[in-house]
């Protein structure tokens, strides 16, 4: 994996400390901005990305070449306007593309691989709140994720109740399910099966376990899309063959199916952007997500007293966080009389709606965002 | 931007600067009128579409289905709970009533008097479901699964111990006075309280 070189990068001037007991010190955490940031430092918005995503939110990935991730929402203009606000977005600490993670240097000088500790959500969150803290933003406009993204802001609204006016959660839940961590679980013993991955120590080896890192990816890409989404798009459709044959079977285990070809394409094109530790550490960070857990039980509790004005919004057909977990945050938000407003929108393309082009969340999100 | 008349009744009577729940919130007009009185408007709309307007208006909606949803709610969580031409559609009405006076102090209801002369007339006469003006839609695909008229509702609250404060009623966009209001009312307003 090319190393990626943020454009802006803080590091903490004191050591985090994390839900697992440690501290972690030194941490460095990879950013973007755009927009100017008003005089009051009252315009800042701050995205949170998902799991695989990174800083790049609205300028182009320099790994990929590719445009930012949500760059169709995000700019001159746009949905969340960077003429009028500033926007910032950060690289969770475990990740990738140049925030501290298990492919970072410990102070011995080797990377940590897995002696990076293990992080939560939370960990995730009091990172970026430092980040915030070493701007000079005591309180943003907005908080704005989806997916992970979505925790993160969730997680801030719960446990930084002051640090955001408004807080936008996209397909998204306040704990993860059995079948998340299920699925989750799949990606992780992938990556571990696979040789090359050397229990973690892999960096510098010349081999990195690519294999299991692309079989993860492709076994959660499904979860992403939905089966109605599935089909329009591939059917049963076969692939034409190496030598030129339409559509026939080869009677053997090449991808036949334009389905296969092309989670193996995702799964390929994943290993070449993405560190398989940090996978394994993010997707354990979510799986530990239960806010009513971390607030005595209650996730009215984790809300109670919250200023904030909240927006939910969840797609009918995303399996992997369906309407009923927006709708339990919803449930607690009430509970604790929280300004908060939800809707299901109808996307037929499962979890991935957030970042396709839906126009009704559009009209949402500006709305709500003002 | 003009209120329907039942909404402008209710917008006009509910006290400023207080907490209020709509009910079937439609587009939010209501919740935007209570907004510039000071109030901290809440609403809850079945309809995705119109919920994703509201929003779009900054107003704070939540998809949701009166007969399941109010239970998210805790007691007393509102000054006022509102329900503008819901309340003929509830699986329940009388619970209803009891939901809406639960979560908040007081409650507004409004609905269309199905004894109303033109009904009365067009039923007695016509021998059929009537199709009027202000219920549009034919008895097999309205979504009034209960009709409701002054009287009976006068009777149900009465059952119930819900106090009707004060009332007001309509004939198209003119007000009507109380005596008479079953068979002269189109539409009738109540504000209860226990």
């Amino acid at each position: 994996m090319p190393p990626a070189k943020a454009s802006k990068s803080y590091t903490l001037p004191v050591p985090l400390p994390l839900d697992g007991g440690q501290a972690l010190d030194g941490v460095t955490i990879a950013y973007e901005t755009y927009g100017e940031l008003a005089a009051d430092k009252g315009n800042a918005i701050l995205i949170c990305h998902a799991l695989t995503m990174d800083q790049y939110v609205a300028s182009a990935n320099p790994v990929t070449g590719k445009p930012g991730w949500w760059h169709q929402s995000v700019g001159p203009g746009k949905v969340i306007d960077t003429d009028r606000f500033h926007v910032i977005c950060a690289n969770v600490i475990g990740g990738c593309m140049g925030s501290t993670g298990p492919a970072s240097l410990a102070p011995d000088g080797a990377p940590y691989a897995m002696r990076f500790p293990v992080i939560t959500i939370r960990d995730m969150v009091r990172a970026q709140v430092a980040l915030l803290d070493g701007l000079g933003i005591a309180r943003l406009h907005a908080v704005v994720g989806g997916s992970m993204g979505g925790m993160l802001a969730l997680s801030m609204a719960a446990n930084f109740p002051n640090r955001a006016a408004r807080v936008l959660a996209i397909a998204t839940t306040a704990r993860h399910s059995a079948q998340n961590i299920a699925f989750h679980e799949v990606g992780r013993q992938a990556v571990m099966a696979d040789p090359d991955w050397q229990g973690g120590e892999y960096y510098g080896s010349g081999r990195a376990p690519d294999k299991g890192l692309s079989v993860a990816r492709m076994a959660a890409h499904i979860t992403y899309l939905s089966e109605a989404g599935l089909t329009e798009k591939f059917g049963r459709n076969l692939q034409d063959r190496p030598d030129g044959t339409k559509g026939a079977k080869s009677f053997g285990f090449d991808a036949d199916f334009q389905v296969e070809s092309y989670l193996r394409h995702q799964g390929s094109g994943f290993t070449q952007r993405f560190d398989a530790n940090s996978y394994l550490y993010i997707t354990r960070a979510m799986d530990y997500l239960d806010l009513a857990e971390e607030h005595g039980g209650k996730l009215a509790d984790a809300f109670a007293g919250t200023q904030a004005r909240f927006c939910l919004v969840s797609f009918d057909s995303d399996w992997l966080y369906p309407t009923a977990e927006s709708r339990h945050v919803v449930h607690a938000l009430n509970a604790a009389g929280a300004a908060v407003s939800f809707v299901e929108l109808r996307a037929p393309h499962g979890h991935d709606s957030f970042l396709l082009d839906v126009p009704a969340l559009d009209r949402v999100m500006k709305g709500f965002i003002g | 931007m003009s209120l329907r008349p039942d909404l402008e009744v209710i917008a006009t009577h509910v006290a400023p600067d207080t907490r209020v729940l709509d009910i079937g919130c439609g587009d939010g007009a209501l919740m935007a009128a209570l907004r510039d009185r000071g109030c901290d408007a809440r609403g809850m709309e079945l309809d995705p579409v119109l919920v994703e307007r509201s929003v779009a208006r900054g107003l704070s909606v939540v998809q949701g289905d009166a007969d399941r949803d109010l239970a998210d709610y805790p007691d007393r969580a509102f000054d006022y709970a509102i329900l503008s031409q819901t309340l003929q559609t509830a699986a329940r009405p009388d619970r209803m009533l009891d939901e809406l006076l639960r979560v908040g102090r007081k409650a507004f209801v409004s609905f269309p008097n199905f004894a109303h002369w033109r009904m009365r007339t067009a039923l007695m006469f016509g021998g059929r479901m009537p199709v009027t003006r202000h219920l549009p839609v034919s008895w097999y695909e309205t979504e009034n699964i209960h009709h409701v008229t002054v009287s009976d509702f006068r009777e149900l609250a009465g059952a119930m111990r819900v106090t009707i404060d004060r009332e007001w009623f309509f004939a198209g966009d003119h007000a009507v006075g109380s005596a008479g209001a079953n068979w002269r009312a189109e539409h009738a307003v109540f504000e209860l309280s226990r």
